[in-house]
């Protein structure tokens, strides 16, 4: 039996390799926060990546919760904060980009579908302050009800 | 006789790519970031004092969620999927009735021309600390339904085309005729909790 000619497999693999590149985003950061995304139908795409900043919202994964209990917990970046930091770390992040950017800068909340509105009103608060106007719940798309 | 060049091994060459698509398939995800957008009203500077804005009280929809996630619209009693009819019903003021909001003839331009609209109408969402974020979501989500149905349907009336294939300068006039005016009080409690 003659071998299989198996030159173009590479070729093949490649394909779909830069298949896989182009349609998926890479993780912003790893969750410290469980969340589960509410629904919602009028939902719009956040445009570019770069001007999107993440408040994620949530109960703290299974490894943390020992140390930081059950509670409701905000995470920036890469580590727990309290909503106090949320203005600088807005201002922050807004200030390291370019400056005909710097006024399209969108927020996306990233919160339990459980979570309490009272975190997520402070934290709206805080985003009013530091003039982190353009915001986006984060949500799934629903069909209907 | 040129010297004969060996060739490269490639076998291993299906494996390496193999093991880069793994890595691709492992670090990224799927989903795709979609959301609700809002925007958030200016903050208050700390000197000027907060004055309450005389609104009319027919312009004004009160939407009122609790911390049993109930929902009521203008003091009654109201399911979510009900919510979308009634505000198009407020926003559009179709009869002119005394009890929704006050009509303003304004001339849009062609192909609209003098278009009756509810140009102060406010829809006021206000919630409980204790309302669970999806309640919150479901009622901001029927709110920007209502006026994405209502714009949509202005579209095909003068365009005869849905209102997202229309061009942004368009999408702006029809804006203009429906201008999505929902406010957010500050969370208080409204019983039925803590």
């Amino acid at each position: 039996m003659p071998a299989l000619n198996t030159s173009s497999l590479p070729d093949i693999i490649f394909m779909l390799l830069f298949f896989f590149m182009s349609v998926t985003s890479m993780k912003e950061v790893s969750y410290k926060v469980q969340f589960t995304n509410p629904q919602a139908t009028e939902l719009t795409k956040l445009e570019k990546k770069s001007l999107v900043r993440y408040i994620y919202v949530g109960t703290p994964t299974a490894e943390f919760r020992k140390q930081y209990g059950v509670e409701t917990r905000i995470q920036l970046d890469d580590a727990f904060a309290d909503k106090s930091e949320i203005g600088d770390y807005i201002i922050n992040e807004r200030s390291a980009m370019k400056e005909s950017d710097q006024g399209l800068m969108t927020v996306s909340i990233k919160a339990d579908k459980e979570t309490r509105m009272g975190v997520i009103a402070d934290i709206k608060q805080e985003l009013r302050r530091a003039y982190a106007l353009k915001i986006s719940y984060a949500a799934t798309q629903r069909t209907s009800f | 006789m040129a010297k004969k060049i060996p060739q490269i091994n490639a076998s291993s060459m299906a494996d390496i790519s193999f093991l880069l698509l793994i890595f691709f398939l492992v670090t990224t995800s799927m989903d795709v970031n979609q959301g609700l957008a809002r925007r958030l009203p200016a903050p208050v500077p700390p000197d000027q004092k907060v004055e309450d804005t005389e609104i009319n009280k027919r312009n004004l929809l009160v939407v009122k969620i609790n911390s049993l996630n109930q929902l009521m619209v203008q003091g009654q009693l109201m399911e979510v999927r009900q919510l979308r009819e009634e505000a198009k019903k407020f926003i559009l003021n179709a009869n002119d009735d005394a009890f929704y909001p006050k009509l303003y003839e304004e001339d849009f331009g062609a192909p609209f021309g003098v278009v009756r609209y509810t140009r102060d109408h406010v829809i006021s969402v206000q919630n409980d600390v204790d309302t669970r974020y999806q309640s919150y979501l479901d009622v901001q989500n029927e709110l920007v339904a209502a006026y994405n149905e209502l714009r949509d349907e202005c579209a095909r009336k003068y365009f005869h085309m849905p209102y997202s294939e229309l061009d942004e300068d368009t999408q702006k006039r029809i804006q203009k005729i429906y201008p999505q005016k929902i406010s957010e009080a500050e969370p208080k409690n409204y019983g039925g909790g803590k």
